[in-house]
């Protein structure tokens, strides 16, 4: 199938939030895309928002989800309103890298319809497909259980938004970090300083507060510099296209992303 | 001096209470054989018929009745567990007052035998139940030169709590355990049911009959009417506690501004459900004004209705006499 290049003469608005307007247009222009168009994202659950709200819930579901850290819903949601100019930053780094682009265009999402889970398990050993299966069940965690993303408006960074919500996992299995406060907060910060999302970063900065001494000792003498070299000098979680990897061996992969993630503090 | 106005309720001689009595639905038909009491919406042919092919509103949505139970259902089952928190947080604790208010207006005696529908966690029965002991006293000292009630007296039940939504009736088990005393909670019956369809409960049998901000949320609100004025006896009172339209432009404004931007988000923030509580404020506008109401209450049969408006019309008390 012979690519082709679009040819579009965009006008580029620029003093437009959109997205589409601000990158699509002018990558259309300097990429060639195949005759497949790529995928849209649905969006249906998008509910606006007038900017009270927006400050209201803001500020709510932060100290509401710094209170009680179980409640997801509540991090989503602080998630979500407080996401837009991180996301934007996403999406132009996601575009510029081939794979990132080649997610953006396919937007693959990650549900148990989605992903054959037993079919992971089948896996040799040393596979990224049998480590997240291993890491999914050790937890009692499940795909599903991501909400959808409700309140961003743009089709394309609410795809983006998630993306980064439905890989959390994987990256909890790439890092090898586990689902307590000390596994949360390491990967907070490695998310926080490749995104930039303001949930992550307090996610990282206050979660850290809630730390039992043990933790805290680790936390402070190894997690956190282990963490934050990770983050500043690995390539970005969420331009890898991990469901074509479940084969990849899972050191090959750590080590693809960033040296250090075979190497992880104790 | 409002205390002691909200008199007991406790009943005297079990005897001469026989006609109304309503032990026939004591712990052991309504706890032990769930199929018998109108229950959730189930199959059994004495439950009400939601239709599935008309169409009636669920807040600013068009669905089929059998939709609008079910969700209503749904609603209520998210947020039996925040439903006091939030009330206080949405109203700025103003919906204590009201209940306040409410019961004072119902002025209930020692002798009344009361229903509450739609009572689920039980926010007005409890605050009756809170004053109870001074005025017993109060009323023991006055009327009777006696020993204190005795332990058979304590026992005999006064409030009926019925509630469509098991997980609400829950809730209001629980703080009752709390808020009341032992045998305050002994005078208190709960019972899961269908304000619509109430079949185990006889006609006249109760003295008055209250529904605080449950009626919006019934698919057919003419049915609930009709069986309040079955089984309340002649002479009986129909109270009802509702949201309804405010009519002075200015406070409307604020109202609607406070509704549709502030109550959504808490309930988002606290509860972690904006669903429901957008609900609830749509709710609010679909239901019939005052006027309408008050015509449909005297369509059933109630006379000498009349409504009272509550913080500019924010909250309304219609009542209504089977004479």
């Amino acid at each position: 199938m012979l690519p082709y290049t679009k040819c579009v003469l965009p006008v580029i608005l620029y003093k437009s939030t959109n997205v589409t307007e601000r990158f699509i247009l002018p990558a259309i222009q300097l990429r060639t895309f195949s005759k497949n168009q790529s995928a849209t994202f649905g969006n249906e659950h998008y509910k606006q928002l007038t900017s009270i709200q927006k400050a209201v819930l803001a500020v709510g579901t932060g100290l509401s989800s710094f209170f009680d850290p179980t409640r997801a819903e509540s991090i989503a949601v602080f998630g979500e309103v407080t996401a837009e100019p991180a996301l934007r930053y996403i999406y132009e780094q996601m575009l510029s890298d081939p794979e990132g682009a080649e997610i953006l265009r396919e937007k693959p999402r990650i549900n148990s319809k989605t992903v054959e889970i037993e079919r992971l398990a089948q896996f040799s050993s040393d596979s990224f497909g049998r480590a997240y299966y291993d890491f999914l069940h050790s937890n009692n965690v499940t795909p599903d259980s991501r909400l959808p993303v409700r309140y961003i408006k743009d089709p394309e960074l609410a795809y983006v938004m998630q993306r980064y919500r439905e890989i959390h996992d994987l990256v909890h299995t790439v890092t090898g970090q586990p689902t307590n406060m000390l596994g949360e907060v390491v990967v907070k910060w490695i998310e926080g300083i490749q995104t930039g999302l303001p949930m992550c970063v307090t996610g990282g900065l206050f979660g850290a507060t809630r730390l039992k001494p043990k933790q805290r000792e680790k936390y402070i003498q190894t997690h956190l510099p282990w963490a934050i070299q990770v983050g500043k000098n690995s390539r970005p979680f969420l331009n890898i296209y991990y469901e074509k990897r479940w084969e990849d061996s899972v050191e090959q992969l750590r080590d693809y992303i960033s040296p250090l993630l075979n190497k992880p503090p104790k | 001096m409002i205390r002691q106005r909200l008199l007991t309720l406790g009943s005297g001689n079990s005897s001469t209470n026989s006609l109304y009595s309503f032990r026939y639905f004591t712990s052991s038909s309504y706890l032990c054989d769930k199929a018998t009491i109108g229950g959730s919406l189930g199959s059994e042919s004495n439950r009400t018929h939601y239709s599935s092919e008309k169409e009636t509103h669920f807040g600013y949505e068009t669905v089929s009745e059998q939709e609008k139970a079910h969700k209503v259902k749904a609603v209520f089952e998210n947020v039996a567990k925040t439903y006091d928190i939030m009330n206080d947080v949405m109203s700025i604790g103003i919906h204590r007052v009201w209940k306040d208010i409410f019961i004072q207006r119902l002025g209930p005696g020692n002798r009344t035998k009361l229903i509450d529908v739609a009572g689920g966690t039980e926010f007005s029965t409890n605050q009756r139940p809170e004053n109870e002991v001074e005025a017993m006293q109060q009323a023991a000292s006055e009327s009777n030169p006696q020993p204190p009630k005795t332990y058979e007296n304590t026992l005999t039940r006064s409030v009926l709590v019925c509630d469509i939504n098991p997980k609400m009736l829950d809730v209001g088990k629980e703080r009752s355990k709390t808020i009341l005393t032992h045998c305050q909670r002994n005078r208190i019956d709960w019972m899961e049911g269908d304000a619509e369809n109430l079949p185990t409960i006889p006609d006249n049998s109760f003295d008055a009959y209250t529904i605080a901000f449950g009626i919006r949320n019934c698919v057919h609100v003419d049915k609930v009417l009709e069986e309040a004025y079955r089984i309340i006896r002649p002479g009986g009172r129909f109270m009802c506690l509702e949201f309804s339209h405010v009519t002075n432009p200015a406070v409307k404004w604020a109202y609607d501004q406070y509704s549709f931007q502030m109550i959504p988000v808490m309930g988002q923030i606290i509860a972690g459900d904006w669903d429901s509580y957008q609900y609830l404020v749509e709710s609010i506008r679909k239901f019939p004004n005052q006027e309408e109401f008050k015509s449909m209450i005297e369509q059933v049969g109630f006379r000498f209705t009349s409504y009272e408006d509550l913080s500019f019309g924010v909250a309304t008390i219609h009542t209504g006499f089977k004479i």
